[in-house]
């Protein structure tokens, strides 16, 4: 589903992602973990197509496309979701309102009309109980005066509406408490299908005992410097990273 | 970015190529008079309109009046002054009897109305909107005439007003805006041409929302019209208006006198979404738009101006109240957009003289281009206002680099119990609100209508239903292609 070759970016003539490979199947988890300034977040915001960072060298694949010839939208439309690390307010803009933007534009695209209102609240009311959403979530403003995990929660209801082929969840742990992680986790967990993938980039471990991934890869100075199952991320949390960072630094320099 | 600044050439050609969508001429015949005003001009306006002699004597004296003023300049804007001596004074439509019903319009006429998207049957029986339709300066259409008259309602224009129902007119007409208040509305007084009336009994709640839509059609003609609003004793009306204009190359005139007047307990909610050409991308032509309106509230009465401007070349616009009565409430809400070459410097005056006297302003500025946005507003609470509040909240959205937004708050407070609170912000629709949208598929086009309107929502919410959406739709039209 997804192939990623070779991919260099910078910000402001900085190269961050130093040349990144990886392959994601239909089905399949992947937990990207490493160190704080690895490149993590940018490696899921140059997916996404975050202008900010430039593009260098390489591709991304996405089905039968390179999306670094598309536009964010239009990777949206192919099916690429972002749940931010920190969402930004849109103030004004009811959730639903902005749902149902993003929902009737995607379906634009496919030549539909805009989903019957009943049904978009049909399918929000069953995602609001998938992912114990209070009542008068939909009327409040896109992330205006949400708690860090309100936002979060916010992200992956979204996801849950859009249905997208591929989630990178960024971060999506920080700022949850265990019973909000637990919550996050069981709805990422029921989305899940042999058609669509999960990306899930994190700092902690924690949130692999919930969500569980099928590969890890630790990223470190723009590259993934190691790749293994899910018994990695277990080693990197007893150990840290130093003892795999500390081989690759030997290879690269640091 | 660096990416926005290589599309920048683009998006400007994209804003230009969004072309003002009512800027069509209507080819019918009309009574027209020479340019240029004199004494005789203002003479042969009152004797076409066949008015009494003491309406005459009202625009000689404004006319006198206006001679000895000078043009004001203390506005934020910028503009070639116009040449009073090149302007139409006067033009109607020519109609070759009066109208019994709105079956008997000129087809001409009726398809210009469907062009602007206002089908008045349609109206009538869809929306319950009562319209008075002025084309360039003659009231030519009022719809529900007679059902409102059952209600004691009088609704028709001013010119029918001055004849039919003269007490009212002499009565209240200059008493919230004199003739010698400034510049334009001396203009006004001696040269408007029609308008809209309206009284609303003690009492009485008014049935559905009274609507006048203006329109210049006539090249080099100036638009005066004249809007008179009594609310008598208890009653309540809410009033739209809209406006729009033919694409010229030439600057027009458009200078409006608008007067409330709100008895006590009554309630005025006076809505504008205001849609003249803006001129071109290099501010050739446009409206300029150069209005006063002013209402006074009695004891407990209420005031509520709601206005969205998206057009215009150059606007001048303070709607204001006068809180004359105890307890009565001023209420000011305006989204302000202007965009490539445009200026506008517009803002509210509340003056409270009454008791516990209230006033809300929520005034947002949206600038993209090279537009100059200006927000200028006073609170002015008298020694006699004990008790008085005031809120007042100004903020400005910027997009891109070359546009500019001011604002010039007054506030004059002559007592110790009242309270006032200004509050002003300045933001730029964020690049990362725009990715953000742009991640959940919806495109930048859209995205900025989805932020602006959020933006907006608090004076959006003001408007009635149909107007909100029509709102909606202009403002995105208007900032199309500002953002990349």
């Amino acid at each position: 589903m997804l192939k990623i070759e070779n991919l260099k970016a910078e910000v402001d003539g900085v190269e961050i992602l130093k040349g990144i490979n990886l392959s994601v199947n239909s089905g399949e988890v992947h937990a990207i973990m490493g160190p704080n300034g690895s490149g993590k977040s940018t490696l899921s915001s140059v997916i996404a197509g975050d202008e900010t960072y430039e593009v260098s060298s390489g591709s991304i694949l996405f089905d039968d496309d390179d999306l670094l010839d598309l536009d964010p939208d239009q990777r949206a439309h192919k099916g690429v979701f972002l749940s931010f690390q920190y969402p930004v307010e849109i103030p004004g803009i009811s959730v639903s309102n902005f749902i149902k933007a993003a929902i009737t534009e995607k379906r634009k695209v496919l030549g539909l009309d805009p989903m019957p209102a009943k049904d978009l609240l049909w399918k929000m009311r069953e995602k609001m109980d998938l992912l114990n959403m209070k009542p008068g979530y939909l009327s409040r403003n896109m992330n205006e005066g949400f708690s860090g995990g309100e936002k979060k929660r916010n992200e992956i209801f979204q996801m849950a509406m859009l249905e997208p082929k591929l989630a990178i969840l960024d971060e999506t742990d920080s700022g949850l408490d265990i019973d909000a992680l637990k919550v996050v986790a069981n709805g990422v967990n029921k989305l899940k299908n042999s058609n669509n993938a999960t990306i899930v980039i994190t700092h902690y471990q924690r949130l692999l005992d919930y969500i569980v991934p099928d590969y890890v890869h630790v990223l470190h100075n723009g590259r993934i410097i190691k790749s293994g199952g899910k018994e990695l991320a277990h080693q990197l949390e007893e150990k840290g990273y130093d003892w795999i960072t500390k081989l690759a630094d030997e290879k690269w320099g640091s | 970015m660096k990416q926005e600044e290589l599309s920048e050439d683009e998006l400007l050609e994209k804003v230009t190529s969004t072309e003002y969508k009512y800027g069509f001429t209507t080819d019918i015949e009309s009574d027209t008079i020479a340019k240029g005003l004199s004494e005789d001009v203002v003479r042969l306006i009152s004797k076409k309109k066949e008015e009494p002699a003491w309406m005459l004597e009202y625009r000689l004296k404004a006319y006198n009046t206006w001679l000895e003023m000078e043009e004001p300049d203390w506005a934020n804007v910028n503009y070639p002054k116009p040449n009073y001596q090149d302007i139409i004074y006067y033009s109607a439509p020519k109609q070759k009897k009066k109208l019994d019903s709105l079956d008997d319009l000129d087809p001409e006429l009726k398809k210009t109305f469907d062009k602007l998207g206002i089908s008045l049957n349609e109206q009538k029986r869809l929306s319950g909107v009562a319209v008075d339709i002025v084309m360039d300066s003659v009231s030519v259409a009022t719809s529900f005439k007679s059902k409102l008259a059952d209600l004691g309602i009088i609704f028709c224009s001013i010119s029918e007003a001055i004849k039919e129902h003269p007490e009212l007119v002499q009565k209240y007409l200059g008493t919230v805006v004199p003739a010698r208040d400034n510049f334009f509305s001396a203009l006004n007084a001696a040269v408007f041409s029609d308008g809209s009336f309206c009284y609303i009994p003690k009492g009485s709640k008014c049935p559905m929302e009274l609507s006048t839509y203006f329109r210049i059609n006539e090249a080099g003609t100036g638009q005066f019209e004249r809007t008179l609003l009594i609310a008598d004793e208890g009653s309540y009306v809410s009033y739209l208006e809209g406006c729009t204009a033919p694409q010229r190359d030439e600057n027009q005139l458009h200078a409006a006198v608008v007067e409330l007047i709100a008895m006590d307990n009554a309630e005025i909610k006076y809505s504008t979404v205001q849609n003249w050409y803006p001129g071109n991308k290099d501010g050739k032509g446009g409206v300029f738009n150069f209005v006063t309106k002013r209402g006074i509230c009695h004891e407990k009465a209420k005031i509520s101006w709601t206005q969205v401007e998206t057009g215009s070349a150059v606007t001048w616009k303070y709607p204001s109240c006068i809180l004359k009565g105890d307890n009565s409430i001023g209420e000011f809400f305006s989204v302000a957009v202007t965009n490539n070459l445009q200026q506008a410097d517009t803002g509210t005056k509340m003056i409270h003289l009454g008791k516990n006297s209230k006033s809300t302003i929520i005034a947002k500025g949206i600038c993209a281009g090279k537009s100059n946005g200006s927000y200028r507003g006073l609170v002015q609470i008298s020694k006699g206002a004990k008790n008085s509040r005031n809120f007042s909240q100004c903020d400005s959205l910027l997009m891109g680099d070359s546009c500019g937004s001011h604002t010039f708050p007054y506030i004059e407070v002559k007592n110790s119990s009242s309270q006032v609170e200004h509050e002003a912000t300045t933001s730029k629709i964020g690049e990362d609100q725009i990715f953000y949208c742009n991640q959940r598929g919806i495109g930048t086009e859209e995205a900025i209508a989805l932020i602006v309107n959020g933006y907006c929502k608090d004076v959006l919410n003001q408007l009635p239903m149909e107007f909100a959406v029509e709102a909606q739709k202009l403002l995105e039209i208007s900032l199309e292609g500002s953002v990349g």
